[in-house]
């Protein structure tokens, strides 16, 4: 059974006057590495919140069709239930973070499912070391930089150890070097088995780890599939999608008459593939 | 004109936020400022309308020191958008919050109406006028709150990251439209971490870290230096990545910063396209 079913999911947000989303189906399996990207408001975050239950449970609605994360219908279980299942990160760190220091927010999930202070303590110290968030130990969130905030929602998401990791634009905020650091330790995740969902626009710095692009535009999926296929198709440039600028000169070199052997999705793949033809 | 000199800021007395920072932004300058998280640049355009003031040393617009202007004052001559557009937007239309700022400033209703209109079309928000700014996702609240500042055209023009959470086609849009304001006389400063934004439409570039301007000049200086790349916590673009690596095999081709239609024509004439 796969880990997250989508079927034929519509929803509109109450007192809007169009769906959010629109007859989605969507199937992602365990220790998938999905990436969600399209224009702004194209429901996005919206999917993000169907999976851990907040569409419908939290942001009520209309809605047709089902989600069934880790076989559980998403109609029919809390959003708590699905907490330590679908763990998500959001876009503004500081609408996530409650707590006075970051010990006591990453201790704050676990605490409210009830887990043994003794395996908190473990986890709170594990998570500190893996975030490189020591020095900031005793400090208030909102002492902190947008990047270091994000820093500490993220390990206060996996202090409920989630099968699933939802991160919705976890990066927008950070320094370019920052985000690097947290996409990487994000596919380090998904090499060690956790299912990673992740929305980006800016697929030149994540589609080279990602298995799947799904690309939505106006509340639908409107291509599915490896980024080397997807992001090489019209269609990112017709809805606006930015794609990496080495796939856009492999693009454009196509209009010349080159055929670079494979789709490049970053600079080194691109100067590698100019190399190989150039040998010929 | 704006002048820093020798500011310095730690909020609470004790986190040291900006230090000794000396700079002259001149009229109709279109202006990046770069640098790590916590390097202080959200701390400077703050002091640019008087939301924050020194703690030492003294900031000069139009040649008096601002410390004689009240924060309302200045935001007539300063508009700032600030990075988080909940921090912004209060009214229950998208539509309300633009014209808000536009009846602050005291600009006769048909004047705020075309404002309005042509604010929120440019933006391509035109669509979402009545609806609640809460109801939008992410990238168009931050586009609400872009619009509500730029509509009143004020003479300096400071976003926090305004490219965040917004797609290829809207960065183009806000572009064309900091072009056309800059084009008309307005200064443009931008703080962002969005290098390729940055190479493909500032001249300037002010870089910081840890408090203090490390370099200030021509963007394609200032970004060429790998030690304002690592200090600001940059990643090399990719066409830079790529001209890089090709250097190596192939000499005549420039290892330096690189926009695309460059890094094309170079390609074409190596591999021998039509």
């Amino acid at each position: 059974m796969p880990l997250i079913e989508i079927n034929d999911f519509s929803f509109k947000y109450y007192g809007a006057e169009t769906l959010a989303l629109k007859k989605i189906d969507l199937t992602i399996e365990a220790g998938e590495y999905v990436v969600i990207t399209g224009p702004s408001g194209c429901g996005k975050t919206t999917l993000c919140r169907t999976i851990n239950a907040l569409v419908p449970q939290f942001h009520r609605g209309y809605i047709a069709g089902n989600v069934v994360i880790d076989g559980k219908n998403t109609r029919e279980h809390t959003v708590a239930e699905l907490s330590s299942i679908a763990g998500l990160v959001f876009q503004q760190p500081e609408n996530q973070l409650v707590t006075l220091n970051v010990e006591k927010e990453i201790a704050f999930g676990p605490e409210n499912l009830g887990v043994e202070p003794a395996e908190i303590r473990r986890r709170v110290e594990e998570l500190i070391e893996l975030f490189d968030l020591e020095h900031l130990r005793d400090k208030h969130p909102h002492e902190m930089s947008g990047g270091e905030q994000q820093r500490v929602a993220m390990a206060a998401t996996l202090a409920l150890k989630p099968k699933i990791l939802v991160a919705d634009e976890p990066t927008s905020n950070l320094d370019p070097k920052s985000a690097e650091i947290i996409l990487d330790f994000i596919s380090s995740l998904n090499k060690r088995d956790m299912t990673v969902i992740l929305v980006e626009h800016r697929l030149d710095l994540v589609s080279k780890d990602a298995g799947r692009v799904v690309l939505m535009d106006k509340g639908s999926i409107v291509a599915d599939g490896h980024p080397r296929k997807i992001l090489s198709q019209d269609i990112c440039q017709d809805i606006g999608v930015g794609v990496p600028k080495a796939t856009l000169v492999y693009k454009r070199l196509k209009e010349h008459g080159i055929d670079l052997n494979s789709v490049p999705l970053t600079g080194d793949e691109l100067a590698g593939l100019v190399k190989e033809v150039s040998s010929l | 004109m704006i002048m820093m000199e020798n500011v310095s800021f730690a909020y609470d007395g004790l986190y040291t936020a900006l230090q000794g920072v000396s700079l002259q932004i001149d009229d109709g300058e279109i202006i990046a400022i770069m640098g790590t998280n916590g390097a202080g640049k959200t701390t400077l355009v703050k002091h640019l309308n008087g939301l924050l003031r020194p703690n030492s040393g003294r900031v000069i617009v139009d040649g008096v020191d601002a410390q004689h202007y009240s924060v309302a004052e200045l935001a007539r001559e300063i508009g700032l958008v600030m990075q988080n557009p909940d921090h912004q937007l209060f009214l229950d239309s998208v539509e309300k919050e633009v014209v808000f700022g536009l009846k602050q400033l005291g600009f006769a209703e048909d004047e705020i109406k075309e404002r309005t209109d042509r604010t929120l079309s440019s933006l391509g928000i035109k669509d979402l006028s009545e609806r609640s700014p809460f109801t939008l996702s992410g990238g168009e609240r931050k586009r609400v709150a872009l619009a509500s500042v730029l509509a009143t055209e004020p003479r300096v023009l400071a976003l926090d990251e305004p490219t965040i959470g917004q797609d290829a086609r809207q960065k183009e849009k806000l572009a064309d439209m900091l072009l056309e304001l800059n084009k008309k006389g307005r200064t443009v400063i931008v703080v962002t971490h969005d290098i390729e934004f940055v190479i493909e439409h500032f001249s300037r570039t002010i870089a910081m870290a840890s408090g203090s301007i490390i370099a200030d000049g021509p963007t394609s200086a200032v970004l060429s230096n790998d030690e304002v790349i690592r200090l600001c916590s940059l990643t090399t673009p990719q066409l830079t990545q790529a001209a890089r690596s090709l250097h190596t095999l192939f000499p005549d081709v420039h290892e330096r910063l690189t926009l695309l239609s460059e890094l094309e024509d170079e390609i074409v004439r190596i591999l021998g396209g039509v």
